[in-house]
């Protein structure tokens, strides 16, 4: 089957490598209809991800048809399923309290040893994302094996087309969680740091839950504008003081929750946003933890801090006299997605929540490396890519 | 006293993490041995556990180095063990003490090539939360070729293992399966089902 491999340092291509097998009961395989590339697969292509190797397939965002399934799975052949990002067994501790990307048992033991020496406890398993969380293959390939697949992938409709809820795969439900985390109340006021797809995701979460109103924070232009599309009142934080500006436009009183969905490569334009160093024995990159900090800072006094964004290591520098002393509840981790499939469905079935106003490139599977690079360089134009592994090439090869 | 008594600063942590090396001898005690201690929740009943480990040849399928385990007669077990270069070290184990649902200990016969040991216990989790699983396990490999080829494969990292092992057990026990990333990439020398890492 062709495959996008990661090759290296903003490196991608795509190369022919063997088709998945069934490996154990609960597995299925599936053929895959569309993948998106997530902003994290920006982490990976930026090499702030430890654990990457050369060849490994990426893609954690997708969805299609089932093709071949093991004696414990129950899927059928020829359902549309689209696919959690995340592995979980549904059997262990964690899985039973819901806590899906906790899942103690989806991270083979062999590759279990890092995050449990970085952590202090085995990260759960994920697609397309380092041999730190397990080293599974990813989506934005022909066809991906999906273990546990009795537990994660949900079965869709066959009236939706793709568009409209292969971002349940991650994004739609990182951007609800993170609402969710913000535990919003009546009146709130919520302030939301990044305009990407989790970021846009969150502020229409946000008001779905009935959040009074709510600022959201970027620079790209583009974004901006679909943030205030979406309801929100938006900041550039190029042209405004953000500290100041929420200060004001609450009244003193600071926003009564604050979402991070910026994470480890926060640009920006303070003394602060400097290259951290790390105990060179993790091999991690540094997190650049600029808009947590902000957020930190900015949040009402026994205000709500929800973290989406995607750190790995250590920060320097954290505010956390601000945090403890202002009393701040914070609400963080990788997103339990199997949780929100069904109800989130539910919600694009009835209209009440829409994804595809994200999408702002297309392509095939061989115009992933040309789509990597245009995600990178100019984020302003490419909100959300999406790949379709049937569809004819768009774009001239890199 | 023996050392598992030897309580210290009279705190309740586990034998295996003490400070103090003479502390760590939970098992059947032996100088220069390589002693684990680790201790694993599992989400079943402790009885259930308790039966899948005292039937020893249901280890081979979780544990890493084990080829297989023979069954001899209800105390004595055969256990074969790879060693590197696609050898194998053998020996017989013999149970020592057994307590069902609350504790199996055994140990190779006297003249075994490696002499080993272990010892694990079957302690109820929180209710609703399945049985805690502490196994403490020595190696004591002798002098000479073999001792060195077993001394690669038991105490390189015993520690390691010894977590990857227990891993395995709570996988299999909980969810039917050992999990597996085996999966394709582009580095073409490997096999789709060859283990990712």
């Amino acid at each position: 089957m062709r495959a996008l491999t990661w090759q290296g340092r903003h490196k991608v291509q795509v190369d022919t490598v063997p088709d998945p097998e069934i490996v154990n009961p609960r597995d299925a395989i599936i053929k895959v209809t569309s993948t998106a590339i997530c902003g994290s697969d920006l982490h990976l292509y930026d090499g702030y991800i430890p654990t990457m190797r050369k060849g490994d397939i990426l893609g954690h965002e997708f969805m299609g048809e089932v093709v071949e399934t093991g004696s414990g799975s129950t899927l059928e052949k020829g359902q549309r399923v689209v696919v959690p990002f995340t592995v979980s067994c549904g059997d262990c501790f964690f899985c039973k309290k819901e806590q899906y990307s906790a899942c103690d048992n989806s991270n083979p033991a062999t590759t279990s040893d890092m995050s449990e020496t970085l952590y202090g406890y085995p990260m759960g398993g994920a697609f397309g994302y380092a041999h730190l969380t397990g080293g599974y293959a990813g989506g934005q390939a022909e066809y991906v094996r999906v273990p546990y697949s009795d537990v994660g992938p949900i079965v869709v409709p066959d009236g939706l087309e793709d568009d409209k809820v292969l971002f349940l795969s991650d994004i739609l439900p990182t951007g609800w969680m993170a609402a969710e985390n913000a535990m919003i109340e009546e009146g709130d006021t919520v302030a939301v740091w990044g305009c990407g797809p989790v970021g846009l995701f969150a502020i229409q979460s946000a008001l779905v839950m009935g959040a009074h109103r709510v600022i959201a924070i970027d620079h790209y232009p583009r974004r901006l504008e679909l943030a205030k599309q979406m309801g929100a009142e938006i900041l550039n934080y190029r042209d405004t003081d953000i500290r100041e500006a929420l200060f004001e436009m609450t009244g003193g009183i600071g926003p009564d929750a604050c979402i991070d969905c910026v994470g480890m490569e926060a640009h920006g334009l303070a003394i602060d946003n400097i290259v951290d160093t790390v105990k060179a024995h993790t091999f991690l990159g540094t997190d650049r933890p600029h808009a947590l900090r902000q957020a930190v800072l900015a949040c009402r006094k026994g205000g709500r801090l929800s973290i989406p964004g995607v750190y790995g290591g250590m920060a320097d520098k954290f505010p956390i006299g601000a945090l403890m002393e202002k009393g701040l509840t914070v609400k963080s981790g990788q997103t339990h997605v199997q949780k929100y499939s069904q109800p989130l469905l539910d919600l694009i079935q009835a209209g009440r929540l829409d994804t595809t106003f994200l999408i702002s490139h297309h392509g095939s599977l061989e115009d992933g490396p040309a789509l990597y690079r245009a995600w990178h360089d100019e984020q302003n134009e490419y909100t959300k890519i999406v790949l379709k592994p049937g569809m004819e090439p768009q774009h001239d090869p890199v | 006293m023996t050392p598992q008594q030897d309580l210290r600063g009279g705190d309740d942590a586990p034998a295996a993490t003490s400070r103090h090396d003479d502390g760590k001898t939970g098992a059947t005690p032996r100088d220069e041995a390589a002693i684990i201690g680790r201790t694993v929740t599992i989400d079943r009943p402790r009885d259930a556990v308790y039966a899948f480990w005292r039937d020893f040849p249901n280890l081979a399928a979780v544990m890493e180095n084990i080829e297989r385990i023979d069954t001899i007669d209800d105390t004595r077990t055969h256990w074969v063990v790879k060693a590197p270069a696609g050898k194998t070290v053998e020996w017989d184990s013999v149970v020592t003490d057994d307590e069902p649902g609350r504790l199996i200990a055994w140990q190779s016969v006297e003249g075994s090539d490696i002499q080993s040991s272990g010892r694990v216990e079957f302690l109820d989790a929180a209710p609703g939360r399945g049985t805690m699983v502490r196994a403490t396990l020595a190696y004591d490999p002798p002098g000479g070729v073999i001792g060195e080829w077993i001394a690669k494969v038991f105490q390189r990292e015993p520690n390691v293992q010894a977590r990857r092992d227990l891993r395995r057990l709570k996988q299999f026990l909980e969810t039917g399966e050992v999990t597996s990333s085996a999966s394709p990439s582009g580095r073409e020398s490997e096999s789709p089902t060859e283990q990712a890492l």
